[in-house]
């Protein structure tokens, strides 16, 4: 191998120093025993204007981070909230709108489909009764326990699929197959172990959102980008310490995605079960919802749909939407296509 | 997982006694199993000098990554040694890498919390790496408010901050647009000037290998193997557009056409 030489001399006088220079001795080179090398190019710390200059020109427009920087506005929080909220807002009045016309072509009698004037009075006085109240206490009783017992046995089935391959290999197609049949056909079993019973209900809304919840756990721990987990490897982080810095961030999004998916699952199985389980002495919005039936009070039935729809809207939106938007705006992953 | 480690601690001292910082004796790397095992790397063997700055050149294909991917100890040889001195080499990618969930500042301070270094301690390196780097404005953005440019010294700074002696960087600058990565050069070059680091820089770009070498390694293509070694004495700063670099461009890659079809 031919000698190194190199013109300028600056790399033989280059010290070994593997700690970058400190603020203290202003960016210039000491060696070990202190005296100062004089023979390198020197080089500002201070911004050398031309280099800004030219940085501004090829990085200045592209990047959002400068743009802001540069003096650019943000909309204000209620204009935004206004923003998102006027389409919403829109598309509630125009199916107001449309049930009304229904109603209004005399399609069906009146006492049989009413309209949602009538059906809306009667969703406030039932709201001012308290009967709205206990009934939604009951059954967001049951979501949230159910719910809560789904997470646990979703992630933890999650994670043994996740470490263990032949599980994995075995247990995957039955999870699919589990995660797609109603759960609706799981009471008649149900009821049959736990008779008309709590525990019926219970088990067959964590059947139906535990395979969701392990499921996004799964794929989301795949879809991992590999060179995120080498970086992180030459950077040191290995065994648990890639678990928790890299792996779980990383799969973050897809698996508040499958948590979202577990939730619809769970409202669902929770609404069926009220329905066919009933429970007498628990005044549910299932009960409520068969018993309106049962009285042919269509006023009432429809407000107790209502009833349901804005409790799986509500939970889906602040909850998980919520937490999804967050997640997803931290790492620029919010949809552009305008 | 340190058994899976394929590094030997290095008191190996070069025939010149200027410390080896980087040797590999005989590696072979196969990937996949029998029939259609592809040879990615055969017997290749080097040395590269402590403080220096060597680039790698190759067709694509040709197992610059696989070189690295050993060298940084993310997968083992089939035969042969890797030495290394010192800790684990830190590594840059082509793609910046970067976390996305975590800011800017965060990213650069992730090898130091790896290594234990308490919140204090890691923000005063973080602020210094960020200043070395010209972004310490924007600490507390997350990277995909970034340019390219930027990202990939966000990335640059994150790997000097794991203070490895060894910097391995894989293709850092192909994705960018010729102006950035002319400037990312200067301060490449100004950085290694500075603290006297190791370089093993991996392109297919063989002006950007003379621009920023001491020396340029050539690969051949299936299998890797090392066909030629130029020793680059031209003046530090160098330009890529001078007529130096571009003479010297010519020959290495005219050597390296060579290579091609030999291997056609
Ligand atoms: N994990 C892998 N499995 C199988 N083949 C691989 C793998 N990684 C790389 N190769 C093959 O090894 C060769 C060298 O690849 P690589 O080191 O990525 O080349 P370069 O970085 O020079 O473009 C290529 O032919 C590639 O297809
Ligand atoms: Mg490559």
């Amino acid at each position: 191998m031919p000698q190194r030489e190199l013109a300028g001399d600056a790399s033989h006088a280059r010290p070994h120093l593997h700690a970058l220079p400190g603020g203290e001795d202003g960016g210039r080179d000491k060696s070990s025993d202190g005296h100062v090398l004089i023979d390198m190019p020197e080089r500002q710390d201070a911004e050398d204007p031309l280099r800004a200059g030219l940085r501004a020109a090829v990085e200045g427009p592209t990047s959002t981070a400068e743009r802001e920087a540069a003096g650019g506005v943000k909309p204000g929080r209620g204009r935004a909230l206004w923003a998102a909220a006027w389409p919403k807002l829109a598309a509630v009045a125009l199916a107001l709108a449309l049930w009304e016309l229904v109603v209004l072509s005399g399609w069906r009698p009146e006492y049989v489909l009413p309209g949602p004037g009538a059906v809306l009075a009667r969703l406030w006085t039932d709201l001012l009764a308290g009967d709205i109240g206990v009934a939604a206490a009951i059954t967001m009783k049951r979501a949230l326990l159910g719910y809560a017992i789904a997470l646990v046995t979703g992630v933890g089935l999650g994670l043994v699929l996740a470490r263990v391959k032949v599980l994995r290999t075995a247990a995957g197609s039955l999870l699919t197959g589990l995660q797609t049949m109603p759960s609706v056909a799981w009471f008649p079993l149900a009821i049959l172990l736990f008779q008309l019973s709590e525990a019926a209900i219970l088990a067959v809304v964590v059947l139906g959102a535990a395979p969701s919840i392990a499921i996004g756990l799964l794929t989301s721990t795949d879809q991992v980008p590999p060179l995120l987990v080498r970086a992180g490897k030459v950077m040191g982080a290995r065994g648990l310490a890639l678990y928790r810095h890299i792996i779980i961030p990383a799969a973050l999004p897809g698996f508040v995605a499958g948590l979202k998916q577990g939730w619809a699952f769970a409202w669902r199985s929770l609404m069926a079960g009220e329905l066919l389980v009933i429970i007498g002495h628990a005044p549910s919005i299932g009960v409520r919802l068969q018993f309106s039936r049962e009285l042919s009070d269509a006023e009432g039935l429809l407000a107790w749909m209502l009833v349901v729809m804005a409790l799986g809207v509500l939970v889906d939106g602040l909850v998980f939407g919520a937490l999804e938007r967050k997640i997803r705006e931290g790492r620029g992953l919010t949809a552009e296509h305008a | 997982m340190s058994a899976a480690l394929p590094h030997a601690p290095l008191s190996l001292l070069s025939p010149s006694s200027t410390p080896v910082a980087l040797r590999l004796d005989g590696v072979t790397k196969r990937h996949g199993a029998g029939g259609d095992a592809v040879v990615a790397l055969d017997t290749m063997s080097f040395t590269v000098k402590k403080g220096e700055f060597v680039c790698v050149v190759g067709a694509s294909g040709c197992g610059k990554s696989t070189m690295l991917n050993l060298v940084a100890g993310l997968d083992t040889p089939s035969a042969g040694k890797v030495t290394v001195a010192g800790e684990r080499p830190a590594l840059m990618f082509q793609e910046s890498a970067l976390f996305p969930w975590l800011s800017v500042e965060e990213n650069v301070a992730f090898p130091l919390q790896m290594q234990g270094l308490s919140r204090k301690a890691r923000a005063a390196r973080v602020a210094e790496l960020l200043r070395l780097v010209h972004l310490e404005k924007f600490a507390h953005r997350r990277p995909h408010e970034l340019s390219g440019g930027m990202k990939q010294r966000v990335a640059l700074a994150r790997a000097l901050a794991q203070q490895a002696e060894l910097l391995l960087m894989d293709e850092p600058f192909a994705a960018l647009d010729a102006m950035m990565r002319d400037h990312l050069h200067s301060e490449l070059e100004a950085l290694w000037q500075k603290t006297g680091l190791t370089v093993v820089f991996v392109t297919h770009n063989v002006r950007e290998a003379v621009r920023l070498g001491d020396r340029v390694l050539l690969l051949s293509s299936r299998p890797g193997r090392l066909v030629a070694e130029y020793q680059v004495d031209l003046d530090r700063p160098r330009r890529i557009e001078s007529p130096e670099v571009a003479r010297m461009a010519r020959t290495i890659t005219d050597r390296l056409l060579e290579a091609a079809r030999a291997a056609a």
